[in-house]
């Protein structure tokens, strides 16, 4: 088995003097697995999150990167996590800074990491954010926009863009598509799709949207108040559920009516 | 009778475009009808224009026309605001999405809930009291007594849009209009709140128009559809058949998109 | 799909031509001010409370000083009072409003209640204090204005960076790696600046304002300086025999602080790009 890039290891948070928001979860985001981290509001799931990404420390237990403790004093460390963990926000509108042009949104990672390295580097960003407007699906003009000039569904590709322009290993999706039309949906977790087989990134999501997690990612953990009451294979905990709340939630989706010919078989 | 006659319905934004054009649909008695549209489909606007609430600048014309049981049939485009007031909530009332924003902040829930029951019913005292606990066991609000005593805020979202439900059906209207009631809501509070609805719904015999962007929503609360893109009306049906047999192209990519998501979701061995 | 650029940006915004008109033709008078003038400032030569009449042209006051002389003089007072009590209201208030806004929840609760009591300080106490501290001068008056000012800019200033720093765009930014420092230069000040913007332009006009007011009391710029406050209090016993002297003064002020805020009003419109949206 391939060793881990990110882990939460019996990770748990609380606020001073509060019940824990999240206690003793353990998960592990390997190469090419993607993880689902499935619940519903007031779960631990953004906490997890803020956990993974290193913008909060667990007040119990460890958050592993490369088999070593996540530490934001760690600058050599910091730097190459956040060249390989990048994340997409829910809410399209408040992800995107509306004072600054796509191009520039999309090579902040760049900027701040500096990269590509010195030589010939005003070029390269410039052909890099051309590069990942393009992976997205945005057309080349799109860089010299303002965001308030995208729809919903545009806007998101370009946070995804700006999350895949310095080339991650692991992309951290926050409700990436709840925001969005269900036509619109369906296209970004298209896009999702498709960047995870042609740029091998590995994609960790949280979401209560159990047919996009379905679509995307191959291991799911079932987040209830602040625990992991259930994780596995998407398949077997979608599948054949096993801790009641799981059951609970597949059973609360609403579905189509199936289809005539389905239903007359 | 039909409790709604939506005819030719056009709502012009104030630099003339139009947001809803042309759009006609009757709800009989007792009848459901879902509204399936995206974001900016015009939904929304097509659901205030029926309050007579369309927002300030906006042009409405065409004809919408409630007639409720004991209530004058009335014509909403042009009438007056003093009218329109007698009507709302008696004739039609409207559960937003967001029942925060629905809810008075600074008063008590069962305050608010006080305020139609004592208008529409003209209860007073001990029986108000009564009436307020009883609309919120209705909405199976459990332990009533204290959510009466709390504030918006210190409730939970579905209990919210619970209290939202209770207070549309305390004044009794002919017909309910649900403008994407659950989207707020976590998906297991969600089945909760639509069986809720359906039932109370059956049980009061009101007309239902249920206003939604997620088909599997809307297939599992009304028989009809009305399908709204950019303002138009482009196909109307049965459920089942626009499901199974979409004939406008953009019903195709909807229903194509809801299908793709909705077939993730099945694990039964094909 | 192009910028918005910048012709169309003004045409659109009639407010801030108007507003630039107006406040630039005081600007201009107190340039003028400084290389020429139809009369040295102590000239009483023309004659007590004279009729406008060549060569002056808006006649002389009480002590028989030109007018005209004086209104210029009292531009160049006003402008300086009103920009020297926004660039020091300004640097504090934001820097205040900058770490208050950053501040954690008690060093912020802390900052909260100290502005909360500068702004219910009266201005004229302040400049009462100030005074009886320092002397009657334009600088006290400055440093009143400004002090009270700066308390206004500073709680606005740590609204506007909570609410920046709320939004998803500040994570994203770090979670790219992206300093601090480098979020505020990059982020937060370009989203903040253009409401800070009109803003201080308001304070500008209700610092020229507050001068003048300071001035008709005796608490601003001493004589001989003529400030258009004290040329009102001047004119005041001979409002009735001569009332060009009180209109007169009256009349630039209202010119310079209307056209300040309009000027204010007019950058609004033009600092937002999403205000600038094309059809």
């Amino acid at each position: 088995m391939t060793s881990a890039i990110l882990e939460a290891r019996g990770a748990g948070f609380a606020y001073r003097r509060a019940a824990p928001v999240l206690a003793d979860v353990s998960i592990e985001v390997t190469p090419g697995r993607g993880v689902a981290l499935v619940g519903e509001s007031g779960a631990g799931k953004t906490t997890l999150l803020r956990l993974l990404l290193g913008l909060m420390r667990p007040t119990s237990g460890r958050i592993l990167f490369d088999g070593a403790e996540l530490s934001p004093r760690d600058r050599v460390q910091m730097r190459a996590f956040r060249r390989s963990v990048q994340t997409v926000f829910q809410d399209p509108y408040s992800s995107l800074d509306p004072r600054q042009r796509v191009g520039r949104i999309v090579a902040e990672p760049l900027r701040s990491l500096g990269l590509p390295a010195p030589a010939s580097r005003r070029m390269d960003v410039a052909e890099m954010v051309a590069e990942a407007l393009r992976a997205v699906g945005l057309p080349p003009d799109a860089a010299h926009r303002y965001p308030h000039e995208f729809s919903g569904g545009q806007r998101q590709r370009v946070a995804i863009a700006r999350a895949i322009v310095c080339e991650p290993r692991v992309l951290l999706a926050d409700e990436p598509v709840s925001a969005l039309d269900v036509s619109t949906r369906v296209r970004i977790v298209d896009l999702l799709a498709e960047l995870r087989e042609t740029r091998g990134l590995t994609v960790v999501m949280v979401s209560h949207d159990l047919a996009v997690v379905a679509t995307l990612c191959q291991h799911t953990a079932v987040l209830e108040r602040g625990r992991i009451v259930e994780q596995g294979d998407t398949a077997a905990v979608l599948g054949s559920p096993r801790h009641p709340y799981t059951r609970r939630l597949i059973d609360s989706v609403p579905r189509l009516p199936p289809r005539a010919s389905q239903a007359r078989s | 009778m039909n409790v709604l006659d939506v005819t030719g319905l056009t709502v012009k934004s104030a630099d003339g475009r139009a947001l809803v054009s042309d759009v006609s649909f009757t709800i009989h008695s007792g009848a459901r009808l879902g509204l399936i549209g995206e974001s900016g489909s015009g939904k929304s606007l097509t659901a205030l224009a029926i309050m007579g609430l369309a927002p300030a600048g906006m042009t409405v014309s065409g004809s919408v026309v409630l007639d409720a049981p004991g209530l004058v049939r009335t014509e909403v485009v042009g009438a007056a605001e003093r009218h329109l007031n007698g009507l709302r909530g008696r004739a039609a009332t409207v559960v937003f999405q967001e029942p925060l924003t629905a809810l008075d902040p600074l008063m008590k829930i069962g305050s608010q809930l006080a305020e139609p029951l004592r208008r529409v019913r003209g209860l007073r005292g001990a029986a108000l009291r009564t009436a307020v606990i009883a609309a919120l066991e209705e909405v199976r609000l459990a332990d009533p007594g204290r959510i009466a005593k709390a504030y918006p805020h210190e409730v939970s979202g579905g209990q919210r849009q619970r209290v939202a439900i209770a207070m549309a059906l305390a004044c009794e209207p002919a017909l309910l209009i649900a403008d994407e009631p659950t989207t707020a809501l976590d998906v297991t509070v969600q089945a909760e709140v639509l069986a809720l609805l359906d039932g109370l719904v059956s049980a009061r015999g009101m007309a239902l128009l249920f206003i939604s962007h997620d088909l599997a929503v809307v297939a599992g609360v009304t028989d009809d559809v009305l399908v709204l893109k950019d303002g138009v009306a482009v196909e109307s049906g049965n459920v089942l058949d626009i499901v199974n047999a979409p004939r406008h192209p953009y019903t195709r990519e909807l229903v194509g998109s809801a299908r793709q998501l909705d077939g993730a979701l099945d694990w039964s061995p094909r | 799909m192009s910028r918005a650029s910048g012709p169309s940006t003004t045409r659109r915004s009639p407010t801030l031509v108007i507003g630039c008109v107006l406040a630039g033709a005081i600007v201009a008078v107190a340039i003028v001010s400084l290389f020429w003038m139809p009369f040295p400032q102590d000239d009483t030569s023309g004659g007590r409370l004279a009729p406008p009449a060549l060569p002056h042209l808006l006649g002389t006051d009480k002590l028989g000083r030109d007018l005209l002389t004086q209104l210029m003089i009292g531009a160049r007072i006003a402008l300086t009072a009103g920009i020297g009590s926004v660039a020091l209201g300004g640097v504090l208030g934001v820097t205040a409003g900058l770490l208050a806004g950053f501040a954690t929840r008690w060093l912020d609760d802390t900052i909260s209640a100290l502005l909360d009591i500068l702004i219910a300080f009266p201005t004229l106490l302040l400049a009462m204090l100030v005074v009886a501290a320092r002397e009657a001068s334009l600088g006290s008056a400055i440093l009143a204005i400004g002090l009270a000012m700066s308390a206004i800019v500073a709680r606005l200033t740590r609204v506007l960076v909570k609410r920046v720093l709320a939004e998803d765009f500040i994570t994203a930014s770090r979670t790219s790696g992206t300093s601090w420092p480098r979020v505020v230069i990059e982020h937060v000040l370009p989203n903040i600046w253009p409401t800070l913007l009109v803003n201080l332009a308001l304070q500008l006009g209700l610092a020229v304002l507050a001068e003048a007011s300071l001035s008709y009391l005796g608490l601003g710029a001493p004589p001989p300086n003529a400030s258009w406050g004290r040329m009102l209090q001047e004119a005041q016993a001979t409002v009735l025999t001569a009332p060009l002297g009180a209109v007169a003064p009256g009349v630039v002020l209202v010119v310079l602080v209307v056209g300040v805020n309009l000027l204010a009003d007019g950058l609004r419109d033009v600092a937002d790009p999403t205000r600038r949206r094309r059809r």
